[in-house]
């Protein structure tokens, strides 16, 4: 059986003709060609899917693609400028060495994003719990806690500017 | 370009500069083996055994070729492939031979392995293919422990393999062991049981495997830390030369030892691709990565040790047992573990006398390969148990006794004949208890007036042998040998430079850190180094990354390589500017010969295009070849941890509050890449103590095939850790540098053992296997009370 399927993905429009049991990650992946986004359990455990569905962090493992028409979906190739400059969180994950290998990258840095847009004064212990949510095999975690801790002083920081700019 | 601040007294090398893979990872823009799609792709899954220990009596793939979708299906026997077969060149005593079939064939020895392979247009249908497949066993009795492998009477896994035993080594027997034992003041005894664990990568592993009709050639993208092995085993299975296969390794994501020894699916797959001639992609799915892949670590310890009264260590005399699973990996054999083990266990000790029987046992589990630190975590965290028995025993301080014995001259020829490298054995576990007494943890730990809650402290002194050569590959008796390392270094007109490495960086940053090499001796930034890897049509012979042997192999090929390069650019400097070769210094991207400087782009210039100005015995174009091996025993790196836990006695519960490691690798290259590989490292450790294990009932079927099952620990288990660095260079290493890959593993499972019996010393409770999840430390509490 196929299926019609409309998605926004990063700002875009796709017409698709699925299966209706295709999980959004494989649409993502091998429909859109968006290859950004990992698999690493396909079952909701590990967190390398991770994308944005209205701002807030999904498996998309977990989720049929049917499942999310109408809704915005943003994925890791989202973050960067069209120019390839990295943004300040990918920045910062550089910075404090918070990747090695590179493979749950993708989902940290999009759980971290949804994250910070719902709460930009986080403590690092939460932080800490919402960095749980997934699994990095390589890092230890306490560089990806920094780059996130880092990035997120940084952009209250930035916002304060701006603030500071605006009274003048 | 980089700006020079990051320059560390004005060389690369030693500075934490930005990584070179980082912009595409980041990005999305990585490519991973998942990643590749090519037209006309087909898909593969395998279907898997049921049955832990079986007759295989008949595979009926009928239904499965009329699933829609599905393409293609064969068993062992379609395929007719040659086995993948791994040798020791040891007496049949000591080492049994056995064969693993790419599929199995009239029998099957462990739950999850590949009978068939199904290709279909797409992974579901695959999916849909496997299930279709009718299977028929004559169940056998399986063989689920080491203990039932040796029992009398034992079913064989292997009908070659008596005992079911594949190694059986008695090394060193110093003699008069057995009298130092009985004349000794104390001997202590420790028996552990290991638990086996998952090297898990967070990428399963795949490959993407097709025929170029063109180039007549099997080109196979594969997931792998041994490129070359592959290509070797690949091409004697199907029957090509090695010219027609060419075997890519894209971006990793992880490998930790599991994809360093060949696998069984990656041949199938590309077996299949060559009888098609069509492309097939196979993708591991976790719950076959979990109970299918290369396993590791489940091993047996009977440990003595003799004391004098003063606390001087006097003998060790050791018995381990490692449960290999159902079959010899390659390029290493069931031997890796055991040998590893009994070579090495001394370690950073000054034992006199010593004496081990090392065995690889089969049975019906999923087999093992080399997985970071290989045997020495299990080893490190015996011998550190007898330390701290000892301590107990003598009525001495722990880390006192430790003092007492660690080798403090270097060169140190132990007992083990393994000559140590000069190392801080002795500072790094000054440093590190000293860390932990100024951070105010000895008064937490003694005062005792938290409530229930007991703090304890531990701590685990190692070294451990990184950059095996040849020669200490060959102390092991492997058929196939490797340690050296061959690297080819280009120069293009713009005066940047490729150069080739055998090793296979995923995740170790050797993009950044070669680089870092290269530059400082050709004097150019970094980012004018290229490093190419991972291509067997590209790269000589290569043996791959694992036994942190990168760096200090590789790193030293690619060194010695940019040398030979710039004195051909020195000579032909020299030429241009008519001076002397010997007095031309390699500077800022050129060659100055006395106040003349001259670009490299210039120089390549003239190397490319107007070859008729070179001097008269310097041929055209800018390249150079070199190789590097480690003579003798190596170089060790050595490090400390110390841990601090807090158990709460009611539930069994352990936090870990605070954890310092205080490691030498060594020069370090870029130290950043070297804490981060300790703090993964040790990451990977605290797992193996505390939480992960793979586990089967008593017919062999898995009891963690998934991610609830098998407790992968989060960023809210793994803490912090402090990293102080100590650096004693290595003299015969090009950079000075020593390995850095897996000292974190290695230490971490003994620290934290420790750490957990000095928070139960008031309970009469020792704990000395692992993992020790708190539902063990509550019961044996509980059995205490």
């Amino acid at each position: 059986m196929i299926q019609l399927v409309e998605l926004t993905v990063n700002g875009e429009r796709h017409e698709l003709a699925i299966e209706p049991r295709r999980t959004l990650v494989d649409v993502l992946r091998h429909d859109l060609g968006l290859t950004g986004t990992h698999v690493g359990c396909e079952h909701g455990i590990c967190g390398a899917c991770t994308v944005l569905v209205d701002g807030a962090p999904v498996r998309a493992c977990l989720l049929f693609a049917a499942q999310v028409e109408g809704a915005e979906i943003r994925t890791v190739e989202s973050l960067a400028a069209p120019d390839g400059t990295l943004n300040d969180l990918q920045q910062c994950f550089s910075e404090h060495h918070g990747l090695q290998c590179g493979f749950c990258t993708p989902g940290m840095l999009m759980l971290a994003e949804g994250f910070l847009a719902e709460e930009p004064e986080p403590t690092t212990e939460e932080i800490r719990e919402v960095v749980a949510s997934n699994l990095c095999r390589c890092t230890g975690y306490q560089t990806i806690v920094e780059a996130i801790d880092d990035c997120a002083s940084r952009r209250r920081a930035a916002f304060q500017q701006q603030l500071d700019g605006s009274r003048v | 370009m980089v700006e020079p601040h990051f320059r560390r007294d004005g060389a690369w090398v030693g500075a934490s500069v930005p990584r070179r893979e980082d912009p595409r990872l980041l990005a999305g823009r990585g490519r991973f083996v998942d990643d590749i799609t090519l037209p006309g792709m087909l898909h593969a899954q395998f279907v898997r055994s049921t049955e832990a220990h079986a007759e295989l009596l008949a595979v009926d793939l009928d239904e499965v070729r009329t699933v829609p979708g599905v393409v293609a299906a064969y068993t062992a026997d379609d395929l007719d492939l040659g086995d993948i077969t791994a040798l020791l060149d040891r007496p049949p005593h000591e080492f049994v031979p056995t064969a693993m079939p790419v599929l199995a064939r009239g029998k099957v020895r462990y739950v999850g392995e590949p009978i068939a392979i199904v290709v279909a247009k797409d992974p579901y249908a695959a999916e849909d293919g496997v299930e279709a497949a009718v299977v028929e066993y004559a169940p056998l009795q399986p063989v689920v422990s080491d203990t039932a492998a040796l029992a009398e009477g034992a079913p064989l896994v292997h009908a070659e393999a008596p005992r079911n035993t594949l190694v059986d080594v008695s090394l060193f027997a110093t003699e008069g062991i057995d009298d130092v034992f009985a004349e000794a003041h104390t001997v202590v005894e420790v028996r552990t049981k290991t638990g086996r664990q998952n090297a898990l990568p967070l990428e399963t592993r795949g490959v993407v495997a097709d025929w170029d009709d063109r180039d007549e050639q099997l080109r196979v993208q594969t997931c792998s830390q041994v490129p070359h092995q592959v290509r070797t085993v690949l091409a004697k299975c199907v029957g090509l030369d090695e010219k027609q296969v060419r075997v890519t390794v894209p971006d990793m994501g992880g490998g930790f030892g599991q994809k360093c020894v060949v696998g069984r699916e990656e041949i199938a797959a590309a077996a299949v691709a060559l009888r098609l001639r069509r492309p097939v992609k196979w993708i591991e799915d976790r719950r076959d990565a979990l109970t299918a892949a290369f396993l590791a670590r489940e091993q047996r310890y009977v440990v003595r040790a003799a004391f004098s009264a003063d606390g001087e260590i006097l003998g060790l005399d050791a018995d381990v047992v490692c449960d290999m699973g159902a079959y010899s990996c390659y390029p290493f054999t069931a031997g890796i573990e055991p040998l590893m083990a009994s070579a090495e266990m001394p370690g950073v000790y000054r034992v006199p006398a010593y004496r081990v029987r090392g065995r690889a046992v089969t049975t019906n589990k999923a087999p093992t390969a080399p997985y970071r630190g290989v045997s020495r975590p299990q080893y490190v965290m015996v011998v550190e148990r007898v330390f701290e028995k000892a301590a107990r025993a003598l009525g001495m301080d722990a880390v006192e006794l430790r003092r007492r014995n660690l080798i403090t001259v270097f060169p140190y020829k132990g007992v083990n004949n393994i000559t140590y490298d000069p190392g801080s054995y002795l500072e790094s576990l000054d440093l590190c208890e000293k860390t932990l007494r100024d951070e105010g943890w000895f008064s937490r730990r003694d005062d005792e007036n938290g409530g229930d809650r007991v703090i304890g402290i531990g701590f685990a002194c190692f070294s451990e042998r990184t950059g095996y050569g040849s020669g200490a590959f060959a102390q092991r008796k492997m058929q196939v040998v490797p340690g050296f390392d061959i690297s080819e270094i280009t120069m293009d007109l713009n005066g940047t430079v490729s150069v080739t490495t055998g090793t296979l960086s995923h995740g170790q940053s050797h993009e950044t850190t070669m680089a870092q090499i290269v530059a400082d001796r050709l004097g150019i930034a970094y980012d004018r180094v290229k490093i190419v890897q991972g291509d067997t049509d590209r790269i000589t012979y290569g043996w791959g990354s694992f036994a942190s042997r990168s760096i200090t192999i590789g790193g030293s090929a690619v060194a010695a390589a940019s040398v030979k390069l710039g004195d051909q650019l020195r000579e032909i400097a020299a030429h241009l500017l008519a001076g002397d070769p010997e007095a031309a210094v390699l500077e800022d991207g050129g060659v100055r010969v006395g106040d003349r400087w001259m670009s490299f782009a210039d120089i390549a210039d003239v190397a490319y295009l107007k070859a008729h100005l070179l001097p008269k015995d310097v041929g055209p174009g800018l390249s150079a070849i070199a190789s590097f091996d480690v003579g003798g025993d190596g170089t060790f790196s050595n490090a400390t941890h110390g841990c601090v836990v807090e158990l709460d006695p009611g539930t069994g519960g352990v936090e870990i509050l605070r954890y310092v490691c205080v490691e030498d690798c060594g020069v370090a290259i870029h130290p950043q890449v070297v804490e981060g590989q300790a703090r993964g490292g040790i990451a990977q450790g605290i797992a193996g103590a505390l939480f992960e294990e793979v586990r089967y009932d008593d017919g062999g079927q898995p009891l963690a095939p998934s991610f609830m099952e098998y407790k992968v620990p989060t960023a809210m288990e793994i803490p912090d850790v402090r990293i102080e660095h100590l650096e004693t260079p290595c003299a015969f290493t090009e950079n000075g540098a020593k390995g850095a890959g897996e000292g974190g593993t290695i230490g971490a499972p003994a620290a934290v053992l420790n750490a957990v019996n000095d928070a139960l010393r008031h309970t009469g409770v020792e704990l000395d296997d692992t993992p020790i999840p708190r539902e063990s430390i509550f019961r044996a509490l509980e059995v205490a009370r």
